[in-house]
């Protein structure tokens, strides 16, 4: 394939990934729009004028990076983890396989599907997010950087995901107790510095924990953690599954029998 | 000139130690319309699954065209296009969506694409129901529809895994004189069927695989020379009660007015009417009975399964 064609068949696998979340968007867009504004209005708006302030900020503005960020993760995973495991399940991901689509133009061209969505509902929950709480932007290259590396490593996990997955069941498993439980326990609603000497450094294994509190700086300029480790962690965590998705499209693990 | 396909000692072991293929050996020719025939479970869909890389082989070497699937995998691919025995499309896209998209994973302009993609699905009948869901189509269809697909980049060679299984009679002959003029046009076709009169109306070559093994690879003109006898059915004038006895030749009576008979290939047809003729049984119009490819079909694997139980 030449260069023209791989890019061709990368614009057409993004081209189809946007077009099906758009598609069904009451399903993918709606519900997430709903749920983000839902905590706005009980953690915000009703629970958080009586908590005060976290970190130096009012309790609002402290949650509303976290929560974009969580829009931002759940998205990105689940657009993958759904589009790539349902071509496997129709098995019209064969339409892929029998191309001669390299594999990383496949992970780049859903890895980037993912992203979009990812960044598209950040996006709307940021508008959102406008209306509930003030907030100016302390770095834009800090949270624009951050979001982007968040959103590239939850696709990737959502396609790792996907690839291992056998039925619908395998395809909630991670997000239901893996990925919630790392979202809420990542710092989107208090400080580490709550924590306490011990648990605070047991958060610290929590890679989300880290995409939050540089968002939270590239926004109000506050953060738990240093922001040049921060950086350094996403993106290890990001390369490392990118050469796992990588290394399993490569094989054809799950894929080809 | 290159072998449209050549496999070398292709051996493939399932997890589970099943071995589905047990080092075949296989060419085609350019421009041939080759059959693949067999039982369930053969191994034919893993040969094809192997052509198409959708199924990781054991051992051995496949070239299409000269291209190795190992070294040259991006060029074998661009030569072959495959229509899967099972439906494997997104139910949920539009069949021209389907279509530009399998043309973009192949590198194929988006412009190209939807002008090759209305010009397929017309010729394949599915224009009219280009922006349905293909949920929404009859199965006939939407095998009509993977045809299309499979055929979106023009490839050299195009491998047709039961291609009108449960298709009716009617739209079965229509896509025989589609593909057809698809191979009159230089394309190669090889086609895995359980219709042998289907391999005997379409194609001219064919091998016959069982149990991992190729048990015949030859001309289906040769095949059918090595069958030596066949039965045909005599529907005849007036009404008989008894089965008339004649030296060489096995007859029985099916009922008053139709009679089997076995006839071997050095026997004359011409003197079996004249002897019925004398008696006064009159031949109003005859057929042959059974389909003879699947005779000899029936014949081949038997033997196979015979010889493998020695094993």
């Amino acid at each position: 394939m030449t260069s023209q064609q791989k890019w061709i068949a990368f614009i057409t696998i993004v081209r189809r990934e946007i077009h099906r979340f758009l598609r069904i968007w009451p399903q993918t867009l709606l519900p997430p729009v709903i749920t983000i504004v839902l905590y706005f209005v009980i953690f915000g708006t009703l629970i958080g004028s009586r908590i005060g302030e976290m970190s130096g900020l009012p309790y609002i503005q402290f949650v509303a990076p976290g929560l974009i960020m969580m829009s931002v993760i759940t998205n990105s995973y689940s657009n993958v983890v759904s589009s790539f495991f349902g071509s496997k399940f129709q098995r019209n991901i064969e339409e892929l396989l029998v191309s001669p689509t390299p594999s990383w133009i496949i992970l780049l061209g859903y890895v980037v599907g993912g992203m979009c969505r990812g960044l598209g509902v950040g996006l709307i929950v940021t508008v959102l997010s406008l209306y509930f709480a003030d907030f100016s932007l302390h770095s834009a290259p800090i949270t624009i950087g951050i979001v982007l590396l968040t959103s590239l490593m939850f696709s990737l996990a959502g396609l790792i995901n996907a690839v291992f997955a056998r039925n619908f069941d395998d395809i909630s498993i991670i997000p239901t107790f893996v990925l919630t439980p790392l979202t809420y326990l990542g710092g989107v609603f208090y400080s580490i510095d709550l924590l306490g000497d011990f648990w605070g450094t047991v958060s610290l294994i929590n890679p989300v924990l880290y995409m939050v509190n540089a968002f939270r700086y590239g926004i109000a300029g506050i953060s738990d953690i240093n922001i040049i480790w921060a950086f350094a962690m996403v993106g290890l965590f990001s390369l490392t599954l990118f050469l796992v998705a990588l290394n399993l499209l490569e094989k054809g693990a799950r894929l080809r029998s | 000139m290159q072998p449209a396909l050549a496999i070398s000692q292709l051996s493939k072991t399932y997890d589970g130690n099943f071995q589905a293929l047990k080092g075949i050996s296989l060419t085609v020719k350019q421009g041939d319309f080759f059959a693949l025939l067999g039982p369930n479970g053969a191994g034919k869909s893993t040969t094809i699954g192997i052509i198409c890389s959708l199924v990781l082989k054991t051992s051995g070497t496949v070239s299409i065209f000269g291209c190795d699937i190992d070294t040259d995998f991006s060029q074998a691919k661009q030569y072959v296009g495959v229509v899967p025995q099972e439906f494997n499309f997104n139910q949920f896209e539009k069949p021209i969506d389907i279509l530009v998209n399998q043309a973009g994973y192949f590198g194929i302009p988006r412009e190209i694409a939807v002008e090759r993609a209305e010009k397929y699905l017309r010729q394949l009948g599915l224009w009219e129901k280009s922006h349905a869901p293909s949920r929404a189509l009859s199965g006939g269809m939407k095998r009509r529809l993977m045809i299309a697909r499979a055929l979106i980049h023009e490839p050299k060679l195009l491998v047709l895994d039961e291609p009108t299984a449960g298709v009716d009679i009617e739209l079965r002959r229509s896509m025989w004189d589609f593909l057809r003029q698809i191979n009159a046009q230089g394309t190669t076709i090889i086609l895995t069927t359980h219709y042998l009169e289907e391999a005997e109306s379409l194609c001219r070559n064919v091998a016959i695989i069982d149990h991992g093994q190729i048990v015949k690879n030859t001309s289906i003109k040769e095949l059918l020379q090595q069958l030596n006898k066949e039965l045909f059915v005599l529907d005849i004038r007036e009404e008989i009660t008894a089965t008339p006895e004649i030296a060489g030749y096995p007859i029985t009576l099916v009922d008053g007015h139709t009679l089997e008979v076995e006839v071997e290939k050095s026997q004359s047809i011409n003197q079996l009417f004249a002897v019925l003729s004398e008696r006064g049984i009159h031949v109003l119009s005859m057929r042959n009975k059974t389909n003879r490819l699947e005779e000899l079909f029936i014949k081949m694997v038997e033997k196979n399964l015979s010889g493998a139980s020695h094993d």
